[in-house]
């Protein structure tokens, strides 16, 4: 475990709120998908909020981000707008992509949140055009892309990663090993037993840290954003973690031991942080439940927003195929 | 078209390198990339020669064998502002970096509501007739028609290569430009200035009333030596020049066809599920009365392309397919 006394307590504060708001988030979506007030297919992120924190807390508005299907917590540690999250999610036209991209699309340029892709791999060569420009401009932005073990298993991670250490892109390749890709245990599907390890084959940092630490993660993160700000090249970081429900909500699970599930929610990072920020005294009882209540109500809101927000209007379906002037 | 006044006489390789050129000179945010792209080749086939030199190697950046990596480079880099021109070396290699293609930069405007576009060029190399065999000779415009979000053209002379691209670079959508390397040695004027040709004419290269004839790229000039050899014959075709496959410039063929109610259509694709079939529906469904013949394709054959000299000019539509169609139509 990290040690929390290097961190100034506001960090902390940011920490915890976002993991607070990952965890809140995902588990209202859940309660309103097993209650049937909503009826979407959700890749639930729950399990690994440490990681989103503790990148995100290093990254400026003008750093890109791109990530997955599951990518909530990714999208909520950039900051992007809780209503209209909410509202793509439910497929509004108050939604951040006018309800045309949905969970596995989130976009929010103004944040920084570039691309959600739902091609498994297909994030990494994309960032690199991100963190390309960033160089050509000659500005110190770096790129952060976030993908599942799994991914690392396709060959576009391993384009990509060529590439960016070839070109010494500023661009940092977070992979969130939980373990599994779909029903695939890590193990049986992934050669050499480590993402991060793959990095030494392209003569780049590699770093695999304990993703439900967020001060680890943070910590981690770190030394790979200055040094992508530094002009010194990419980075690999490999948080371990675990996925709490499945591949997709409603997945049987049948594949994952029970005690292995049962052991990781029985350490639940969001819960363990809590407890250790109190025990450090680094944030009092009530300064965390003034926290999580404050995200309760923001989350009440946008929810609110979603679901009193119109459908898109049919016409919208043949909009944004080209630039203007293009009929689709 | 946008042409100033002198033109001068390039090959297609030229007026494609004319128009990286310029769009390199005249905005920074124009960068080029793909496999050994750089001098002192400038390209498997010198397209690209002497730009890396003029323009050094951020901007002219070669790359590794990594199709996917390099498209997908260049969309990131196109949200992020830039107008990145890639090239994938020969079309067949699409079949590597489809998912970079089809499922990003063909849908990341439309999936994020129009908050980023994707204003990538990808340029490739294409076709038949250098018995390269089956896996470096194909057509393969119809994979990218079929892709809402793309816009596609094929280029027949040298202007139209300089202008089209031109029109590519500094479009707001991914373009897709197919250069047929048997068409890079043509020679025709082109115009020695700035030049664009708009996105989705086509172009009528040859008036007449008995039939109106359809192709695109190198093949238009085997479609005018039809035509010519029909007029020796009595029978006046049109000829129209598609230039761009996506947006098909349906209002064209269409006015065409309402005069002559007759219809060929000659692509080298292969001719099943070729973008000649959608134009023989378009017709169909827009034009039936008008029709006083059925609508004839002459294409690729539906196979793979063969390696020997004589299988593969039997693989290819020819001058004289396409007479006889003709001929027999109008008889
Ligand atoms: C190219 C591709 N192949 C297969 C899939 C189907 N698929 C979706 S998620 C997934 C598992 C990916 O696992 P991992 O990368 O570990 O990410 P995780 O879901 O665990 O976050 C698969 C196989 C896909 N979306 N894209
Ligand atoms: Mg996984």
């Amino acid at each position: 475990m990290a040690d929390d006394a290097t961190l100034d307590p506001a960090v902390h504060r940011g920490l915890y709120r976002t993991m607070s708001l990952i965890k809140q988030c995902d588990d209202r979506f859940r309660t309103m998908l097993s209650s049937g007030q909503i009826f979407i297919v959700y890749y639930s992120p729950r399990g690994q909020e440490a990681i989103s924190a503790g990148v995100g807390a290093h990254l400026r508005p003008d750093d890109s981000v791109v990530t997955t299907y599951r990518g909530l917590h990714d999208h909520l540690a950039k900051g992007v707008d809780l209503r209209g999250l909410w509202a793509e999610f439910l497929g509004k036209s108050t939604g951040l992509c006018k309800g045309k991209g949905g969970p596995m699309h989130i976009t929010s340029p103004s944040d920084g949140l570039m691309v959600t892709t739902g091609i498994v791999g297909a994030g990494l060569p994309i960032a690199n055009g991100f963190a390309m420009a960033a160089q050509l401009d000659g500005s110190d932005a770096v790129t952060v892309v976030n993908f599942g073990d799994g991914a690392s298993n396709i060959g576009a991670f391993h384009e990509a990663v060529n590439l960016a250490a070839i070109w010494k892109l500023p661009v940092v390749f977070v992979c969130h090993n939980n373990l599994y890709a779909e029903h695939t245990a890590f193990e049986a599907g992934t050669a050499g037993g480590s993402v991060a390890g793959r990095a030494s084959a392209y003569g780049i940092a590699g770093q695999r840290v304990d993703g439900n630490d967020p001060v680890e993660v943070y910590l981690a993160a770190q030394e790979a954003v200055r040094r992508a700000r530094a002009g010194e090249g990419p980075t690999i970081v490999e948080c371990m973690t675990y996925r709490f429900h499945g591949h997709v909500v409603g997945d049987a699970m049948e594949y994952q031991p029970p005690d292995e599930r049962a052991a990781a929610m029985a350490a639940d990072p969001v819960d363990r942080y809590r407890a250790r920020l109190v025990t450090d005294a680094t944030l009092t009882e009530a300064e965390l439940a003034d926290i999580d209540s404050t995200i309760a109500a923001e989350i009440d809101d946008a929810v609110e927003f979603a679901q009193s927000s119109p459908a898109p209007d049919l016409s919208e379906l043949y909009t944004d195929v080209y630039a203007e002037g293009v009929a689709p | 078209m946008t042409a100033t006044e002198t033109t001068r006489v390039m090959m297609v390789r030229e007026a494609i390198n004319d128009a990286l050129d310029r769009a390199l000179a005249s905005d920074d945010k124009v960068v080029l990339l793909g496999e050994d792209i750089a001098d002192p080749g400038g390209g498997v086939y010198g397209i690209t020669k002497g730009l890396s030199t003029k323009y050094g190697l951020d901007r002219v950046r070669p790359t590794p064998i990594s199709e996917q990596a390099i498209v997908g480079a260049a969309i990131g880099a196109a949200v992020a502002g830039y107008r990145p021109v890639a090239e994938i070396m020969i079309m067949d290699f699409f079949g590597v970096c489809l998912d970079q293609v089809a499922n990003h930069a063909a849908k990341l405007r439309y999936m994020s509501g129009g908050q980023t576009t994707v204003p990538l060029t990808i340029r490739c190399s294409a076709g038949a007739a250098m018995s390269l065999g089956a896996q470096h000779s194909q057509m393969l415009e119809a994979w990218l028609v079929h892709t809402p979000g793309l816009k596609v053209c094929i280029p027949s002379n040298s202007a139209d290569a300089k202008g089209m691209l031109t029109t590519c670079i500094f479009d707001d959508d991914p373009c897709v430009f197919v250069e047929q390397v048997m068409g890079y040695f043509n020679g025709s004027e082109c115009p020695e200035g700035e030049h664009r040709v708009p996105i989705g004419e086509a172009a009528i290269r040859r008036e007449g009333d008995a039939i109106t004839l359809v192709s695109y790229g190198r093949q238009m000039n085997d479609v005018l030596t039809a035509a010519d050899q029909l007029a020796a014959d009595g029978i006046d075709a049109e000829v129209i020049d598609l230039r761009w496959l996506q947006p098909l410039d349906t209002a064209t063929i269409l006015a065409s066809v309402r005069k002559t109610g007759r219809l060929a259509i000659l692509h080298e694709a292969v001719k099943r599920g070729g973008v000649g079939a959608e134009i023989a529906a378009v017709v169909a469904e827009e034009a039936f009365d008008s029709l006083r013949a059925p609508v004839v394709r002459i294409a690729g054959k539906n196979t793979p392309v063969p390696y020997a000299r004589e299988l593969e000019a039997a693989f290819l539509p020819t001058v004289g397919d396409l007479v006889a169609a003709a001929r027999a139509l109008v008889s």
